[in-house]
């Protein structure tokens, strides 16, 4: 019997030639990743646990991005624990302000997570890395904690959805649109435990930005990852910046899956996601009239280069609606200063939004762009739960960057094709 | 953990988050009382004064979908919620839960047999809810003999130190 690409990255891990849905293995990792929210949980656990050094310090991999640089006094103190904990035990990819960025966009960025690896982060977005071919699932932070000792960790082997996209995307519509629409078909826990498979004509289109915002909201269908086999555009992505080997692997063809889906994407409109769960998609044009107080282009999501020359694109010659604020932000430095050579910035301040430095801030309700009561948000986060970014009476709706930068310009939840 | 849990149940409806279990805005707390006064706070923020130590939450399908902090998990366990019962559970967040000691029950025909109010004793080694206000039986599913043994030992890092200190 053929395995999946996941089943077949578990089963080489735990050292076994196999593996199948249901068997619990326990496996060696290539990175365990913590934030500023998350690690200091996993390094007060670490101590407790009187662990006195890391399994590996090239493979704990460190990014203060979610209050960082620090909101307030707390999250000042979390970030110095993580600093200090970095410093005694030699983290060499430690990220400091300066040299952060958003971990979901940093890490495939900087060569850090590469085709065939096993990844734990304690983020649930960890299932990012799914898009280069990696099995990358979110944990805890006793998890975390244990898996910094022993560079080990416990899986049961999940069961696999196959998800085909057939067809061409029309113009504006990208990766948030193909998840979106895919969590408004099979629901918030229409994944739950399982691997989701990203396949067909319309994922072998999308660049490896466009994956790697798909992969990001598997968790959001409840999946355990997401995941798409690496071809000759992962290749492209990853050879220039992986350090060391990786394994390019695929489905056998005769893998068993315990379902496969298969849309006809040909004619998919951009997805709008409305209040308060991810699966509340509506396609564009049966939104009808729905006013907004702000937008937020940035996050693990859509704070990729390509997501803000979607954005730039619509912004270049406007201006922000005069009775919102739009604020963007750009997934790392090097996304930030991409951005700026190629006249992006220029374009967002020409158009009166705000850009802003590297952080998860707004998408969890931190800081930078704090909703109140009644307000509305159009973001290309991943989440709009309640009081998601703010008050318990505000809302998020979800979007891809271009909904988001024509909602910006007119003001309420708008059509890229109204715009240009 | 007790063999047997008994209290009062209080009703969540379906996909009950980790922003309405713990909202985002609390993540900087660190101390667990801090922690446990936001208790469910999103879905309702009077849960915590009305409810006692020892208490039941039911919810619906996918409770704690949603981020991977374990806050949602020390706020419950901290404001004294003694087991939480569920159609089903989001997969980060049981498994934080048996990490961290907090007894849960998967029950997948819970909805509709248990009022605000009642008062249940979950047999976690059984799987099996009691409604003593209806007097109803509700089989959930049987956890497996590893979880019952984190759950026993208070989660994985007390039955980690156990483990080592035998060795």
């Amino acid at each position: 019997m053929g395995m999946t690409i996941t089943e077949k990255i578990l089963a080489r891990h735990a050292g076994l030639d196999n593996v199948e849905p249901g068997q619990l293995i326990n496996a060696k990792l290539d990175v365990v990743l913590g934030n500023d929210i998350t690690a200091p949980v996993a390094i007060r656990e670490f101590e407790k646990l009187g662990m006195d050094q890391v399994f590996d310090k090239k493979r704990v991999v460190l990014v203060p991005d979610h209050f960082i640089p620090n909101k307030d006094i707390q999250s000042a103190e979390q970030a110095l624990a993580m600093r200090t904990f970095a410093k005694k035990h030699g983290i060499v990819n430690y990220f400091e302000v300066g040299r952060m960025g958003i971990e979901h966009c940093l890490l495939p960025e900087a060569g850090l997570v590469l085709p065939g690896d096993l990844i734990i982060g304690a983020d649930s977005h960890t299932c990012t890395y799914g898009a280069l071919g990696a099995f990358a699932t979110g944990v805890g932070s006793t998890d975390m904690a244990a898996a910094m000792a022993t560079g080990e960790a416990w899986f049961k082997v999940p069961e696999t959805i196959k998800f085909v996209y057939h067809g061409k995307l029309k113009p504006w519509v990208g990766g948030k649109d193909l998840i979106l629409h895919t969590i408004g078909d099979i629901g918030v826990d229409g994944a739950r435990y399982m691997a989701m498979e990203f396949t067909g004509e319309a994922i072998d289109d999308l660049s490896v930005e466009g994956r790697l915002t798909m992969a990001n909201m598997a968790i959001e269908a409840g999946g355990k990852n997401g995941i798409i086999a690496p071809d000759h555009k992962t290749l492209d992505y990853v050879k220039k910046r992986a350090k060391r080997d990786y394994q390019v692997l695929a489905s056998d063809p005769d893998a068993k899956y315990a379902k496969v889906i298969e849309y006809d994407v040909s004619e998919l409109e951009p997805v709008v996601s409305f209040p308060h769960l991810p699966e509340n998609t509506r396609p564009i044009s049966e939104v009808g009239n729905i006013t907004i107080d702000q937008v937020v282009i940035g996050s693990c999501t859509n704070g990729r280069i390509e997501d803000l020359r979607v954005a730039a694109k619509l912004l270049k010659g406007h201006k922000v609606h005069n009775e919102i604020r739009a604020i963007v932000i750009p997934g790392t430095q090097e996304i930030y200063r991409q951005a700026m050579t190629e006249g992006l910035v220029d374009i967002f301040i020409e158009a009166e939004a705000v850009v802003s430095t590297p952080t998860c801030g707004p998408c969890l309700g931190g800081y930078m762009g704090i909703l109140a009561k009644g307000e509305r948000c159009v973001s290309t986060t991943n989440r709009n739960f309640v009081g998601r970014m703010g008050h318990p009476e505000s809302e998020v709706y979800l979007s891809g960057p271009a909904v988001a930068a024509a909602s910006a310009v007119l003001g309420r939840i708008a059509s890229p094709e109204e715009v240009l | 953990m007790k063999k047997m849990i008994t209290g009062s149940a209080f009703l969540f409806g379906d996909n009950i988050d980790t922003d309405q279990i713990y909202p985002g805005r609390y993540l900087e707390l660190v101390k667990p009382d801090e922690v446990a006064a936001h208790c469910l706070e999103g879905a309702d923020p009077s849960f915590v004064k009305k409810m006692t130590s020892g208490d039941v939450v039911v919810a619906g399908r996918n409770f704690g979908c949603g981020s991977s902090r374990e806050h949602a998990v020390i706020t419950l366990a901290h404001a004294g919620v003694g087991v939480l019962i569920a159609e089903s559970f989001a997969r980060i967040f049981y498994r934080n839960a048996i990490n961290l000691g907090l007894p849960l029950l998967v029950c997948p025909r819970i909805t509709g047999r248990v009022k605000e109010g009642d008062i249940v004793e979950v047999d976690l080694h059984g799987g099996l809810v009691k409604n003593h206000t209806t007097s109803e039986e509700i089989q959930g599913e049987k956890l497996s003999d590893y979880m019952l043994e984190i759950l026993q030992s208070g989660g994985i890092k007390p039955l980690f130190k156990k483990l080592t200190a035998d060795m």
